[in-house]
């Protein structure tokens, strides 16, 4: 299994003196960062603190930014966004194959769908379901491609909070199963601490706290060991005692 | 004045707790069966009514069953038979050639900045100059035969069959077109999986206004410079004085344009079949 321990040791994502700006504000400050293959890393930050837009470059979709810097990604690369982005004329399994074309490809989108408990809403039109249901055809579309890296801007933002809570435990064993990396965006730090095993927050276009969280999963949010990373992440995101 | 009040009160009280229950509806409800016929019935049954009870003058307003005696005997006759052939066939012709341009520019301007720098502005001009003022130039150019009727036709058909698959080819939204980068969708395939279905929508809009707009440069065309067909059947029938044929000539123009119209409409329905699930 040589192959797999170097996939082990050479990161999967790379960044180097990373920059971006539009129109003359910095919004990546010559960011250095590795995210070792297989990781799930959460990306915190205030909004307007540049971690769509690092996540954006990750993902390659920067083509008007202006900037500078390395970066090295995977070849298969997935995106999960806010919204669950499935085409409306398409019906579900369609969009789940976008982009996939072979023979087994429908058997693989009927498995994907099948994991993240979709099984039978093949044939939904994407209006028929609700909004957590999107969001899971929307992973089994970024599963099915079966991604080394996986790149989520703020997946479960719009969902209520119990759907995000069981969001939550199904994208961890997705995680557990398929093992690609992970890059978390979001703003909800119990999120990234119950998710993640290194929390990183971005302040000013620079990594301002790279936390690794080394706690056993499942991690449940009554677990007041957790409390002390919620702290230090609170106070690293300029949140005090008084504004709590 | 005591004994209103007394008795106004229960029914306040009843109409409070009844709002509370249900909000007042503000949609109109449920459709009445067949609602579509409903109006052109009555106005029928009207005409017939006031045929009957010699209240118009037959020589200006015949009876519908004198039309309708009438449309049997120009059928008989083959005459009609033969007006409408040319009739459809014109702005059968001219609706093809029409939605073809159509589409084949919008899809060049839509999918191309170099065609839409070419094409857009152009079409636009087109739009803003009456299409029926052309008429004069184009028998100069075409002759007063078949073609310069077809292609007006044309003309007033893909004007806005171009003009709504244009503006939505160009309002596919810039979200689709980010997760066709992010699946790696080929331009051939982001095309024909999301462009296409997109502007599916605009595209329907533009093709029911073409429908209508063929027969409407028909009626026109036909009632100027023809030698056949039902607009020629009626421009004869009006240096006659007999307005029956006219009358069957409107009957046959109403019955295209209500068919064509139905039969767009159906397509729609079964190709944005997608759609059904957000107006149901």
């Amino acid at each position: 299994m040589a192959p797999h321990t170097e996939q082990l040791t050479r990161p999967a994502v790379q960044l180097r003196g990373l920059t971006r700006s539009f129109e003359g504000r910095t919004v990546l400050d010559g960011i250095d960062l590795d995210l070792p293959a297989g990781q799930f890393t959460a990306l915190l930050g205030h909004s307007g603190s540049g971690k769509s837009t690092l996540l954006r470059a990750v993902a390659g979709l920067d083509h008007k930014v202006a900037g500078s810097g390395q970066l090295s990604a995977p070849e298969r690369v997935s995106v999960v966004f806010q919204d669950s982005r499935l085409l409306p004329w398409r019906r579900v399994l369609a969009n789940v194959l976008l982009g996939l074309d072979g023979k087994d490809a429908e058997r693989k989108g009927r498995e994907a769908l099948a994991e993240v408990g979709l099984k039978g809403r093949e044939r939904a039109w994407p209006n028929e379901l609700s909004g957590g249901e999107a969001q899971r055809a929307a992973l089994a579309r970024s599963l099915v491609r079966e991604p080394e890296l996986l790149l989520a801007d703020e997946p479960f933002g719009a969902l209520d909070a119990l759907t995000r809570i069981r969001m939550h435990t199904l994208l961890r064993e997705l995680w557990e199963r398929h093992r690609p990396s992970v890059l978390l965006v979001t703003h909800d730090v119990d999120e990234a601490i119950v998710l993640a095993d290194r929390v990183l927050v971005l302040d000013q276009g620079r990594v301002g706290l790279d936390l690794t969280i080394d706690r056993p999963h499942p991690r449940s949010y009554r677990d007041p060991l957790l409390g002390d990373y919620r702290e230090r992440l609170l106070t690293a995101l300029g949140v005090t005692e008084d504004h709590k | 004045m005591t004994t209103t009040t007394t008795t106004a009160a229960p029914v306040t009280a009843q109409e409070e707790s009844h709002r509370v229950r249900r909000r007042r509806g503000l949609s109109p409800g449920k459709r009445l069966p067949a609602s579509r016929l409903i109006g052109p019935a009555l106005v029928v049954a009207l005409w017939a009514v006031a045929s009957a009870a010699g209240q118009l003058d037959p020589g200006a307003i015949p009876a519908p069953w004198t039309v309708l005696r009438t449309a049997g005997h120009l059928w008989t006759a083959g005459t009609l038979r033969t007006d409408i052939l040319t009739s459809l066939e014109r702005a059968g012709y001219g609706f093809a050639i029409g939605l073809t341009a159509g589409v084949a520019l919008a899809l060049a301007a839509g999918l191309s900045r170099v065609g839409e720098a070419l094409i857009d502005g152009t079409v636009q001009l087109n739009r803003a100059i009456p299409t029926l003022g052309l008429i004069p130039l184009f028998i100069l150019w075409l002759g007063i035969g078949e073609t310069f009727k077809i292609a007006i036709i044309a003309i007033v058909v893909y004007i806005p069959i171009y003009l709504n698959t244009h503006a939505a080819l160009s309002g596919i939204d810039s979200r689709f077109v980010e997760l066709a980068e992010v699946q790696g969708l080929s331009r051939w395939a982001f095309i024909r999986q999301i462009v296409i279905p997109g502007a599916l929508p605009g595209f329907f809009v533009g093709l029911r206004l073409g429908v209508t707009g063929s027969w409407l440069g028909l009626v026109v065309l036909e009632q100027i410079n023809a030698t056949s067909g039902l607009g020629y059947m009626m421009f004869q029938a009006q240096n006659y004085g007999q307005s029956d044929v006219i009358l069957v000539g409107l009957l046959v123009y109403g019955v295209f344009g209500l068919i064509s119209d139905s039969a767009v409409r159906l397509i729609e329905r079964r190709v944005l079949s997608w759609r059904r699930t957000l107006s149901s």
